[in-house]
C-alpha cells in the first residue's frame, strides 16, 4: 500500500490480520505521508453527526443532519502535545457548495466526489432512509474521506476557501459567494454544444472521456449486481434459522439425540444471524466503488472542459480568419468568397471611399482584438491541457492503487465470511456427532 | 357378570409364552410398563425381562431364552464385528434394458454368505424395481409383526422426473441398496425364504407369478374382523405419538431443505452474473486487469462449489428424509395391525368368558392362539422398535454430519480460492515496490 515497512508486515503476517479496517487506514496513511499539503500541517476528521431542526429557504421546518469537523495542528501532535481540536459544524449542503466552488475554480482538476446524497443501490433489507443511523454513519465517513482527499491534493489543498471551510463556521458562505464563482460556471448548453461541434480535441482527452464512460458503466453495473447478490445471500442464511426451530422441537421427543439436536439448533440460529454483520461490512466495499463511480463523473467534467476550451479556441481562430478575409476583400476589392456585401456592391455600386476607410479601420481593430482573443484562448487551452493532464495522471495512479486495495479488501472479507461459515457448521457438526 | 373388562396386555418382553401368567388366573399382576429402551422391566415376581434388542444375527431361538447373555451394542448396530455377520448384500451396476414392450433399469444384486440356507457362498443376480417391490410385499405379508424397511417411491410423474437420468437412477439405487442391507441385517427378516429366493433365483418372474396368487390368500389371513381395541398399552401409545410428531418434524425439515436449495439456486444465478461484471470490466483497465480477473475467477470457483453443494443435497439428503417418512408410514401400519390383533384377542376372550360362565367349557383354543399371536406381536414389535430407534439415530447422525461436512467443504473451496488471490496480489505489490525503489 504505502511505505515499504507496511508492505513487509503485510506480506509476512497471517492473512487474517489484514483486515478491511487496515485497508482504509492505509489510505489515510498514504495521504498523510506522501503529499506536502494541508494534511501535513493539519489533522482533519469528521468526528460526529447530529440531528438539527430549523427553517429552510422557503421558511418551512425541516430536520437535517450536521457533521462535526475537527482540526488540530500537526506540529503540536508531533511534539507530543495533545491540544483540544478546533471544531465546527457543517451540513451536507455546505459540503456541496464547497465542491461546486472547487469544480468551477479548478476545471483542470479531477475533484474528489462527495458521498451520495441519497442511498442508492440498496439491497432490500438495508434502509434507504437518509435518517437511518447506519446511512448517516457511512456518510460521515464519506465526508471525512472527501476532506482528506481534498486536503492532500497538491493543488486543491492550498485554496483559501477550503481553509475557511475548515476554520470559519459562520462567515464562510458569504466569503464563497463573494468569489463570484457562480458567474464563472460554464453553462450546460455551452458545454454540450462544444462537445458536438469541436473539431480537433486532444486525442488523449477523448480517450480519457471514453474511459470515464467505461468506468461509470462498470462500477454502476457492479453495484447493482452486488446489491442483488446481497439480497439472495441474506435469504439463504436466514432460511437456515428455521432449522434451529425444528431441531429444538424435534429434540423434545428424542432421548439420546435430544441434547445434540438442541445445541445444533442454536448454532443454526447463530449462522442465520451472522449474515447481518457480514453484509454490513460489505457496505464499505460498496462505498469504495461508489466513490469511483462519482469520480468518473469528475473525470468526464475535466475532459468536457477541454472540449470547451478547444472549441472556443477554434471559434476564435475561425472568427479571426473570417475578419482577415473581410479586410482583404475590402482592401483589394477581390472577392474570394461569396458575400452579400460583395453582391450588393456589384449590383448597386461600391460605397463611398470614406465609408470604406471607416470599415477597414473597424476591421483592423477587430482583427487586433481577435488576435488577442486567439492568443488568450490558445494559452487557456494549452494551460488547461497541461495542468489537466498532470492531474489525470495523478488520478489514474490513485485510482489504480485504491481500487486494487479495495479488491484485496473484498477478498479478505470473503475469506472472513468463509471462515465464519466453516466455524458455525463445524460447531453444528460437533453437536450432530454427539447425537 | 362381575368380571371386569379384560386388561389390555402390557408388554411383557421376551418371556417364553409358558411363563407368562394368564390374565384369567388367580394372581393379579401389575406389570410395570416401560417405553422401550434400556430400562429393565421386571415382573412383580422378580424375574427380570430382557428388553434390549439382539443385534446378532443368531436365530429367533435366542430371543426366547432369557439366560442368553446378549452382548449387543444397542447404540450402534453397525458396530457389529464382521465375524458375527454372515450375510452381505450389495446393489450396484445399473443397466438400461430396452425391449419392444417397455424400457426399464436393472441392478446387480451381489450376495456373499456363509449361511447354510444358501447353497453357494456367492450369488450375483439382476433385479429390477418390480422385484424389490415383490420382495417387500412378501416380507410384509409373511412377517406382519416386524418393521419392514421402506423402498424408494414407486411412482414418478413422467415428464416431471426423468426416470432414466443418471441422478434419478443413482438415488434409487442407493435407496434399494439400503433397503436390502437393512433386511439382511435383521435377525428375523434375513432368514425369510422370500429373501433367499430374491437373492439367488436367476429368473424371479416365474416365482413372482405363483407368489401373486397366494399373496391374496395370505393377506386375508391377517385381517381381524371388526374388533375394537379398548386400550392400547401406554408403550405403544407412546410409539404412535412419537411417530406422528416425528413425521411432522421430518416434513418440516424436508420443506426447509427444499427452500434452502431454491434460495441457493437463485443466489447462484445472481452470483454468476456478478462475476461476469468483473470480467467485462477487465477490458477497459490495465493495472487493474489482474485483480479484476482474479476476483472474477474466485467468484466462479465459489459458484462451482455452491453448485456441487446443491447437487449433493438433492441426491443424498432429501431422498433419505423421504425414505424415513415412508418408513414411518409402514411402522404405523404395523402398529395398527398389532392393535387389531390385540382387539381380536380381547374380543374373543370376552366372548369366551361369557360362555365359560354359562356352561363351564374350557378355554377355547382360538383364544389361546390369539393370545400367543398378541404376545409374539408385541415382543417382535418391541424388539424391532428398539432396533429401528437405534438405526434411526445412526442414520440421522450420518445424514446431518454429512450435511455439515458438505457445507464446510463448499466454504473451504471458496476460501482457498480467495486466499490464493490475496497472496498473488500482495506478492505482486511487494514486487512492484521493490522494482520501483531499485
Amino acid at each position: 500500500m504505502a511505505e515499504d515497512g507496511r508492505d513487509e508486515s503485510v506480506a509476512a503476517d497471517d492473512d487474517s490480520q489484514h483486515t478491511a479496517e487496515d485497508g482504509r487506514n492505509g489510505l489515510n496513511n498514504t495521504m498523510v505521508e506522501e503529499s506536502p499539503t494541508l494534511l501535513r500541517r493539519m489533522e482533519i476528521c469528521v468526528a460526529e453527526a447530529e440531528k438539527r431542526s430549523g427553517k429552510n429557504a422557503v421558511n418551512m421546518q425541516e430536520t437535517f443532519t450536521v457533521y462535526l469537523i475537527e482540526t488540530r495542528p500537526m506540529d503540536a501532535l508531533a511534539e507530543g502535545r495533545n491540544p483540544a481540536p478546533d471544531s465546527l459544524w457543517r451540513r451536507y449542503s455546505e459540503f456541496e457548495l464547497l465542491r461546486n466552488y472547487l469544480l468551477v475554480s479548478f476545471p483542470y482538476i479531477v475533484v474528489p466526489p462527495l458521498p451520495e446524497k441519497r442511498a442508492e443501490f440498496v439491497w432490500h433489507k438495508l434502509s434507504a432512509d437518509n435518517m437511518d443511523p447506519d446511512f448517516v454513519e457511512r456518510r460521515r465517513v464519506g465526508l471525512e474521506n472527501f476532506l482528506l482527499r481534498v486536503a492532500s491534493h497538491p493543488v486543491l489543498s492550498n485554496d483559501k476557501i477550503l481553509h475557511h471551510f475548515l476554520t470559519e463556521e459562520h462567515s464562510w458562505k458569504e466569503v464563497v459567494y463573494e468569489t463570484g464563482f457562480q458567474a464563472k460556471a460554464d453553462s450546460r448548453l455551452k458545454a454540450l454544444s462544444a462537445t458536438f461541434r469541436v473539431r480537433n480535441p486532444d486525442k488523449r482527452f477523448m480517450d480519457m472521456k471514453h474511459y470515464s464512460d467505461e468506468l461509470q458503466s462498470h462500477t454502476s453495473q457492479l453495484l447493482r449486481a452486488r446489491a442483488r447478490v446481497a439480497d439472495r445471500l441474506y435469504g439463504v442464511y436466514k432460511v437456515h434459522g428455521n432449522y434451529g426451530r425444528v431441531f429444538s422441537e424435534w429434540s423434545a421427543i428424542e432421548r439420546e439425540m435430544g441434547d445434540g439436536l438442541q445445541s445444533a439448533g442454536h448454532h443454526m440460529d447463530a449462522y442465520a444471524a451472522s449474515i447481518d454483520d457480514i453484509l454490513e461490512e460489505e457496505e464499505h466495499y460498496a462505498d469504495q466503488l461508489k466513490e469511483y463511480l462519482f469520480y468518473a463523473e469528475a473525470l468526464r467534467a475535466v475532459c468536457r472542459k477541454h472540449e470547451l476550451t478547444q472549441f472556443e479556441l477554434e471559434m476564435a481562430t475561425q472568427d479571426l480568419i473570417s475578419k482577415k478575409q473581410q479586410h482583404e476583400e475590402l482592401s483589394t476589392g477581390i472577392v474570394r468568397t461569396f458575400s452579400f456585401k460583395g453582391m450588393t456592391n456589384k449590383l448597386f455600386g461600391q460605397e463611398a471611399p470614406e465609408q470604406r476607410e471607416a470599415r477597414l479601420k473597424l476591421l483592423e481593430e477587430l482583427i487586433e482584438e481577435g488576435e488577442e482573443a486567439v492568443k488568450d484562448k490558445t494559452v487557456e487551452c494549452e494551460e488547461h491541457v497541461e495542468k489537466a493532464w498532470v492531474d489525470v495522471q495523478r488520478f489514474k495512479e490513485q485510482k489504480d492503487k485504491d481500487l486494487r486495495e479495495a479488491l484485496i479488501n473484498y477478498a479478505v472479507m470473503q475469506v472472513s465470511m468463509c471462515k465464519k461459515g466453516i466455524q458455525m457448521w463445524s460447531n453444528a457438526k460437533e453437536c450432530f456427532l454427539k447425537m | 357378570m362381575s368380571v371386569g373388562a379384560p386388561r389390555a396386555l402390557a408388554s411383557s418382553g421376551q418371556k417364553p409364552i409358558t411363563e407368562i401368567l394368564h390374565p384369567l388366573s388367580a394372581a393379579e399382576e401389575p406389570l410395570s410398563v416401560t417405553v422401550g429402551g434400556d430400562k429393565e422391566v421386571a415382573l412383580t415376581n422378580g424375574t427380570p425381562v430382557e428388553t434390549s434388542s439382539p443385534a446378532s444375527t443368531s436365530s429367533l431361538f435366542n430371543r426366547l431364552q432369557l439366560d442368553d447373555d446378549l452382548e449387543a451394542d444397542v447404540r450402534d448396530p453397525y458396530a457389529d464385528s464382521t465375524e458375527m455377520r454372515d450375510l452381505f448384500v450389495t446393489v450396484d451396476d445399473p443397466k438400461k434394458h430396452v425391449s419392444t414392450m417397455e424400457t426399464y433399469i436393472t441392478y446387480r444384486v451381489s450376495t456373499k454368505t456363509s449361511r447354510v440356507e444358501f447353497d453357494l457362498p456367492e450369488y450375483c443376480v439382476r433385479r429390477r424395481y418390480q422385484d424389490f417391490d415383490w420382495l417387500r410385499i412378501k416380507l410384509e405379508d409373511s412377517q406382519p409383526t416386524h418393521l419392514i424397511p421402506p423402498l424408494p417411491e414407486k411412482f414418478v410423474m413422467k415428464g416431471v422426473v426423468d426416470r432414466f437420468s443418471e441422478e434419478f437412477v443413482e438415488t434409487r439405487m442407493k435407496a434399494l441398496d439400503k433397503f436390502l442391507k437393512r433386511v439382511a441385517d435383521h435377525p428375523v427378516l434375513s432368514f425369510n425364504p422370500h429373501l433367499t429366493a430374491f437373492l439367488t433365483v436367476k429368473d424371479l418372474n416365474k416365482r413372482q407369478g405363483l407368489a401373486l396368487l397366494s399373496k391374496v390368500g395370505e393377506s386375508v389371513k391377517h385381517v381381524a374382523g371388526g374388533y375394537k381395541l379398548r386400550a392400547r398399552p401406554a408403550e405403544f401409545c407412546a410409539m404412535g405419538e412419537y411417530l406422528d410428531t416425528f413425521n411432522q418434524k421430518l416434513g418440516t425439515i424436508d420443506r426447509i431443505a427444499q427452500r434452502i436449495l431454491k434460495e441457493q439456486s437463485e443466489y447462484l444465478t445472481e452470483l454468476r452474473e456478478y462475476g461476469g461484471v468483473y470480467s467485462s470490466w477487465v477490458g477497459s483497465e490495465e493495472e487493474l486487469r489482474r485483480p479484476l480477473e482474479g476476483v472474477a475467477g474466485c467468484v466462479t470457483t465459489s459458484c462451482g462449489a455452491l453448485e456441487d453443494l446443491g447437487d449433493n443435497m438433492s441426491l443424498d439428503f432429501l431422498p433419505v428424509l423421504r425414505e424415513y417418512v415412508l418408513y414411518l408410514e409402514s411402522i404405523k401400519n404395523v402398529l395398527r395391525k398389532r392393535d387389531q390383533s390385540q382387539a381380536e384377542y380381547e374380543g374373543r376372550l370376552e366372548a369366551a368368558i361369557l360362555r365359560k360362565q354359562e356352561d363351564r367349557t374350557p378355554m377355547p383354543l382360538e383364544v389361546e392362539k390369539c393370545q400367543d399371536k398378541v404376545e409374539c406381536f408385541n415382543a417382535d414389535l418391541k424388539a424391532d422398535w428398539e432396533r429401528w430407534q437405534s438405526n434411526k439415530r445412526h442414520d440421522f447422525k450420518q445424514l446431518l454430519t454429512g450435511m455439515a461436512d458438505r457445507n464446510i467443504n463448499s466454504y473451504e473451496k471458496s476460501q482457498a480460492a480467495w486466499e490464493s488471490l490475496i497472496t498473488l496480489l500482495q506478492d505482486k505489490q511487494t514486487e512492484d515496490k521493490t522494482s520501483e525503489t531499485n
